[in-house]
């Protein structure tokens, strides 16, 4: 897909395309995928499906605090949720107050979100005197797109008095909707009339044992615009054994276990470290050793990135030092979507590594 | 005649401080004066010593972050409201001054200065008379 960008591997005339998504960043090798009327169709209903699993009707109000544009948990959800019938609160990402105000004022019933804004949401609902199960309608959330625990889970559950499900889905498939938790919440259903699922070992490339954990990789069956044979998602998981209780017979997908390359996901962004390491070599006042250190603070994921200064520093110079800290978070902020906190550090402090360096240190509660 | 100063960039770690001072005590470089500034990130150590540019060669190999740095260093004689007539003249001829600190040696006031505008400042200095210190 990286090879081809933009449009090398679309399967029909782009005139018969109606939308594509593409990855984030400028630098970290982006990829497009691209979407008939169809295939839009196609998504809408399995994430709709989805929805009308754990609950979901026509009489519910949903919200969406999803970024909209180019993330596709913005308009995956929004089709999905017409599609089902219910009246939709397209809110978008951030303001929480106003968030709060929609979920008052509009009575909305189902919401998505991240896990790490789950969380948010509940802080400023604190902040400003509004008990969810008291002055909102909440039940049900989708929570996706960011690794959480279970004991994230509950704890969303416990502060909002509402069901949490995860939600699955990559945009190289089309977006969430892929595999969803069920009412169950033991395995997200991964939808076996979409795609053909197996689970390899990332090194040999064989089928794994069923169970044992391994690399995601994916066979799309009814897309038209870019199908896609055997894909490599990189997320490694594995296949829970036995039947659901709940009777459905699509198999079911354990939590995400990590990557098998060097991807982070931050807040529903994915970055790639090349990002990161692109932008910093372009200032000769920084040496090349970096670290990538992701933490959760008051529930919110952030992300620190520390860096040597080169010979060419002029330590002597606060207000240089100052705006040094401030056009790197500016840069990598425009690359990566997030805001990290960048710490500037005296040339040899990073230890270093026999080897392999490590570049991503990942002290977030999750799993 | 300005005086070089070494400026040592520091992680807000125990320890880094006492290192920065036992490498130029184990080289035999003798501490004029030292003045630490601090951010919550980070912190920059300025030093002035009797051998700068070994206190630079020293420092860089030991692995710190470094910089020289030209100052101004002006004496001042013993007695009140001098100090406020050397900033003053720079003041009036427009020159402005990163940062300044001071300190006593051989028993008279030093005031150290750093500024971008050094042709400026050593006419200001010539201009009111001003004395610069031989450290």
């Amino acid at each position: 897909m990286r090879d081809t960008y933009p449009f090398g591997i679309a399967s029909i005339p782009l005139d018969q395309c109606v939308r594509l998504h593409s990855s984030s960043g400028t630098t970290g090798n982006p990829t497009v995928v691209l979407h008939s009327a169809k295939d839009l169709h196609e998504w809408a209903n399995a994430l709709a499906r989805s929805l009308w699993m754990v609950g979901c009707r026509p009489e519910d109000v949903f919200q969406n605090t999803s970024g909209y544009g180019m993330f596709t948990g913005g308009l995956g959800f929004q089709y999905a949720a017409e599609m089902l019938g219910m009246l939709t609160v397209p809110a978008g990402a951030g303001n929480t107050l106003r968030q709060l105000k929609f979920f008052t004022d509009f009575g909305t019933t189902v919401v998505h979100a991240i896990p790490s804004y789950a969380a948010r949401l509940y802080e400023v609902m604190c902040q400003q005197g509004i008990d969810p199960r008291r002055d909102t309608k909440l039940k049900i959330m989708a929570i996706g797109a960011e690794p959480h625990s279970e004991d994230t889970r509950k704890r969303i559950e416990e502060m909002l008095g509402l069901k949490a499900y995860n939600s699955f889905g990559m945009s190289e498939m089309c977006g969430p909707g892929v595999a969803f938790e069920c009412k169950e919440q033991n395995g997200m259903h991964i939808w076996e009339d979409y795609y053909i699922v197996e689970i390899v070992d990332p090194d040999t490339l064989e089928p794994v044992p069923e169970g044992e954990v391994g690399e995601l990789v994916l066979t799309t069956l009814n897309r038209e615009a870019m199908p896609l044979l055997r894909y490599r998602t990189r997320d490694l998981t594995r296949i829970l054994p036995g039947k659901c209780p709940c009777g459905r017979e699509h198999k079911r997908l354990d939590r995400m276990k990590g990557r098998s390359d060097d991807m982070i996901i931050l807040k529903g962004v994915n970055i790639f470290p090349i990002q990161i390491e692109t932008i910093l070599a372009q200032y000769k006042d920084l040496a090349s050793d970096f670290l990538i250190t992701l933490n959760t603070v008051e529930d919110n994921d952030d992300m620190t990135v520390e860096v040597e200064l080169s010979e060419l520093a002029n330590v002597d110079d606060y207000a240089y030092l100052q705006n040094l800290s401030k056009d790197i978070t500016r840069k990598l902020r425009d690359e990566i979507l997030v805001t990290p906190k960048v710490k500037l550090l005296p040339k040899g402090a990073l230890p270093r590594s026999e080897g392999k360096a490590v570049r991503v240190k990942d002290l977030r509660k999750k799993y | 005649m300005t005086v070089q100063q070494i400026s040592v960039f520091l992680e807000n770690k125990s320890g880094s401080l006492a290192k920065v001072f036992r490498t130029l005590s184990d080289a035999g470089i003798q501490l004029i004066t030292s003045t630490l500034a601090d951010t919550a990130d980070y912190g920059v150590c300025r030093i002035l010593c009797d051998n700068p540019e070994k206190a630079y060669s020293v420092l860089s190999k030991e692995g710190f972050s470094v910089t020289k740095t030209e100052v101004f260093a002006i004496v001042l004689d013993d007695r009140p409201g001098r100090a406020a007539d050397a900033i003053a003249c720079f003041a009036e001829g427009g020159i402005s001054i990163s940062y300044l600190y001071s300190f006593l040696y051989e028993g008279k006031g030093v005031l150290v200065f750093r500024t971008s505008e050094m042709e400026k400042a050593v006419a200001l200095i010539a201009a009111n008379g001003l004395v610069e210190a031989k450290l």
